[in-house]
């Protein structure tokens, strides 16, 4: 009895070992095969050819994607221009000058918010923010000013999350020091707690921008998809994500590998932005 | 020219409580908006009644199906997946190399962009398995990518568990397993519902993944080999080709009202876990 016992303990942690590994699995295969279709493209035509080349037409033998690169940044900047101040502002004000009562309102009611399919976000702005470029600004509408203010909306929640919890973590005490010493409450916000919680701020600012330029379906709706380098806020534009979509469902071939190549470089974009955000996470708690 | 410290103080006040108000108008408004629109078209006929022509008119009855079975399927292969990854975690081994490296493997798969997702599943479970676009190439591929949510919320809430219910268990001459499953995992059960609940609400409103994995048939799904279209993708495909514009804000409607009360579900869990230890 003792025996059978011990061996259903040791079975079942075996059990929950390989549980535990199956994650490190899934990602294996994810990259494996990822990479098993878009590497060999990047081999034969060249890796300086597909990220620097600025003609796409996969069905003709160009496969050039920089572009999209510099199209998936500028969105991804525009977002966070749009939505990175605003979103500063309305944690801190939400973290140090909003009431118990404000706070315990809207931080569920900003994080309900979060959950909003992004689709919806896109079709809000064909509806809405396209017509309105289209109609004051000139242009189609469709364009890198659209996708940075839906997106921009879109990762408001998300920073606003973070950085709050990162602006609460601030001690108590650094602000009553300040204060104790004569600072204005915008002196102590400004020079004590924002600097206090600045690796957390960074880190919901680098989460917001992984959010921006993976998303997909919202730019396709918002952005035009046309394939060249946008020289004003007014053109449209094609990001990497968008344009895997865009083309996935038909593409054979030498074509359909040129798409995993393009998630090869968006996969690389992502996993250095995931890096980046987890060095500072890990140096906000320290442990 | 210096302006007195307290005139600025002043007037930030003022500019943050602005951006704050703007941030939550537009955030409210979208939500209203939907509801606004939205409310118009959509009846019980819409939510029973099958799509015709399109989508164009009738109802969502069947993405209704299927949304309702991917999300299902999805988290029945991931809860025990992601629940046995965190009760590894947290209850059988002790920081390590080890520990480390899946912890960094589960912070990698949850970076990872949807359309990656839809591209991996598409590649794996449609092409090279050969299940086509089919609800069971959707579900593996979502159980995939909702499993991180589902392991740092049961990580965190059997954390939560105070250190004292394990050792009286250990006592009284428990093993390791009866105390997880008889002590541990009874008390952590709101946090991993919380995040069953974010995963649900995950699998609901994602496009990209699905559209790639599971396909866009109007069909009702009556078989995990069959193909179907999420509320979703419904709505995405609605808007997306201009197929009709009442049908889109009556689709988005049902589906942000889904959304929303499986958020609330999660959060009213959520405080339940923290008013417990806390």
């Amino acid at each position: 009895m003792g025996r059978l016992r011990f061996n259903k303990e040791a079975g079942i942690k075996w059990l929950l070992t390989l549980f535990a590994l199956s994650s490190l699995l899934f990602l294996f295969i994810i990259f494996a095969f990822i990479l098993a279709e878009g590497l060999p493209l990047f081999l034969k035509v060249g890796v300086t050819k597909i990220i620097t080349g600025t003609k796409w037409a996969p069905t003709k033998g160009y496969f050039g994607i920089f572009p999209m690169i510099v199209s998936s940044f500028l969105v991804t900047f525009g977002a966070l221009c749009f939505g990175a101040s605003l979103a500063l502002g309305c944690a801190t004000y939400l973290s140090e000058y909003a009431g118990r009562r404000t706070k315990l309102f809207l931080k569920p009611a900003l994080e309900l918010l979060a959950g909003i399919p992004s689709v919806v976000y896109g079709f809000l702005g064909v509806i809405y923010i396209v017509p309105l470029i289209r109609e004051y600004l000139g242009g189609p509408g469709f364009s890198m000013l659209a996708t940075s203010v839906v997106l921009g909306i879109m990762i408001l929640p998300t920073i606003i999350s973070i950085s709050f919890d990162a602006l609460m973590s601030v001690p108590a005490g650094y602000r009553e020091g300040s204060l104790a010493m004569g600072a204005t409450k915008w002196q102590t916000v400004y020079r004590v707690v924002l600097p206090a919680a600045r690796s957390g701020i960074l880190a919901s600012f680098i989460l917001g921008m992984g959010r921006a330029i993976g998303e997909t379906m919202a730019v396709i709706m918002v952005a035009g998809n046309a394939l060249k380098i946008p020289t004003s806020l007014l053109d449209p534009l094609r990001t990497l994500t968008s344009n895997i979509a865009l083309e996935l469902a038909y593409a054979t071939g030498d074509h359909r590998s040129a798409l995993f190549s393009t998630g090869v470089v968006l996969l690389v974009i992502i996993m250095a932005l995931n890096l980046i955000a987890n060095f500072w996470v890990r140096k906000r708690v320290p442990k | 020219m210096r302006f007195d410290p307290r005139t600025v103080s002043r007037f930030m006040t003022w500019s943050l409580t602005l951006q704050a108000v703007f941030a939550v108008m537009i955030l409210v408004a979208i939500v209203l908006v939907i509801f606004v629109k939205g409310a118009p078209h959509v009846s019980l006929g819409f939510v029973f009644s099958y799509p015709e022509d399109m989508g164009r008119h009738g109802g969502i009855f069947p993405s209704i199906v299927s949304t309702v079975l991917l999300a299902v399927l999805s988290i029945m292969c991931a809860t025990p997946l992601g629940v046995g990854t965190a009760i590894f975690l947290t209850e059988y081994t002790r920081e390590s190399n080890l520990t480390r490296v899946i912890r960094f493997g589960v912070e990698s798969l949850a970076g990872i962009p949807s359309i990656i997702y839809g591209l991996f599943g598409f590649i794996f479970f449609v092409i090279t398995l050969r299940m086509g676009w089919s609800l069971m190439s959707g579900t593996l591929t979502i159980t995939i990518m909702v499993l991180p949510t589902i392991i740092r919320t049961s990580e965190e809430a059997i954390k939560a568990v105070p250190k004292n219910l394990r050792m009286v268990s250990f006592s009284l001459g428990a093993t390791k397993w009866e105390t997880v499953t008889k002590v541990v995992l009874p008390s952590a059960t709101p946090g991993i519902l919380t995040g069953i609940m974010l995963s649900i609400g995950r699998a609901v409103s994602e496009t990209a993944a699905v559209i790639f994995t599971m396909g866009s048939s109007l069909g009702l799904p009556t078989s995990l080999a069959d193909s179907g279209r999420t509320m979703a993708v419904h709505f995405y495909i609605l808007a997306r080709e201009g197929i009709s514009l009442e049908k889109a804000y009556g689709t988005a409607l049902i589906l942000v009202l889904t959304i929303l009360v499986i958020n609330i579900v999660a959060y009213y869990l959520m405080n339940r876990m923290v008013e417990k230890y806390s």
